[in-house]
């Protein structure tokens, strides 16, 4: 079952929670940097890998993920 | 593709205030995403804190009354008197229910009000810059015990939902908390549990949830949901401490 995920960076914070609990490891800090100055975490992907399982979503204090499945 | 995750209609198309990796926000899509689900974002009525959460009304696009610090059992007891048909929800931080709000809290709850009371512990006074509440646990660090609290001068983290629990008029009370996705999940159904309790006209509920306050406890956002884990969960145990199924307290 293949997913993805759209991150809203003017929401993200940078809290970096989504990059801890995702269990494939797919989302990465990156030092590029918001309008509100935060850094933004990046979602890196292959074909299939990511699973839609909504964990980074569900994690997010604000709200800056949704999550596709196929 | 179809989309399985996205942002609750009783949350408003805006930022939040809070700073990065604050349990705040986390709590209040939990309460919104709950709302919805329930199909209650008409009949909703909020009544948020003084401390961070004192802008809540600006994020849950349902009915709010702000109530002075510590006040919020006793404003939703007046709107939940007046409007009994609506879902009325106090969100509440550990310093303004535990400690300014005991009075009104515990005498809510022994009214047996119909209403919830939503209870963020960080164990800390968030929003005035990390002092020590009464929650705070013991050898905590805070701008007001910078030795760490010691129960022989600042006394003992209060259990609060515990006290509650007891109460004749209470019908619901747990705490959960908001360390990893599991346990937000699990806060989502405690919630709903405590929502229908009400709606069920069985009385008080309250729902205690540890929630992590990185800039405060000076902790990146995932050491502290680490620390909750470790060691607030400690002092503060998880679970159900009391729940009253159908009937009414009398019985």
């Amino acid at each position: 079952m293949a997913g993805k995920i759209v991150i809203n960076e003017g929401l993200c914070k940078g809290c970096i929670l989504c990059v801890e609990f995702c269990p494939r490891g797919l989302i990465k800090p990156t030092k590029e940097l918001n309008a509100k100055g935060y850094y933004v975490v990046v979602f890196e992907s292959d074909d299939g890998e990511c699973t839609a399982c909504t964990l980074c979503a569900v994690i997010c204090p604000e709200v800056a993920i949704e999550v596709y499945r196929e | 593709m179809k989309k399985v995750f996205s942002r609750t209609k009783a949350l408003k198309p805006v930022p939040f205030h809070y700073c990065p990796g604050c349990g705040h926000s986390i709590l209040h899509r939990l309460v919104a995403e709950v709302i919805e689900e329930m199909d209650l974002i008409d009949r909703a009525i909020g009544v948020p804190p003084a401390g961070c959460a004192v802008l809540a009304y600006n994020y849950f696009d349902v009915d709010m009354g702000e109530a002075p610090h510590g006040r919020g059992a006793a404003v939703a007891t007046g709107i939940k008197r007046v409007l009994p048909d609506r879902l009325v929800f106090t969100y509440q931080g550990d310093g303004d229910i535990a400690a300014i709000g005991t009075a009104e809290t515990i005498h809510a709850a022994n009214r047996g009000e119909k209403i919830t009371a939503i209870f963020v512990n960080n164990a800390v006074y968030g929003m005035t810059g990390g002092q020590m509440a009464p929650t705070s646990i013991l050898g905590q660090v805070t701008t007001t015990t910078p030795r760490g609290r010691d129960s022989s001068r600042e006394g003992f983290p209060i259990n609060f939902t515990e006290v509650l629990a007891r109460i004749k008029g209470t019908a619901y009370a747990a705490r959960t908390s908001l360390h990893d996705p599991a346990h937000v999940l699990k806060t989502k159904r405690i919630l709903r549990k405590a929502f229908e309790a009400q709606m069920g006209g069985l009385g008080f509920s309250v729902v205690e949830v540890l929630s992590p306050c990185p800039t405060n406890w000076k902790m990146s956002p995932p050491r502290a949901f680490e620390w909750v884990k470790e060691e607030m969960v400690k002092h503060y145990p998880l679970g159900v401490f009391k729940e009253i199924e159908g009937g009414s307290l009398a019985d």
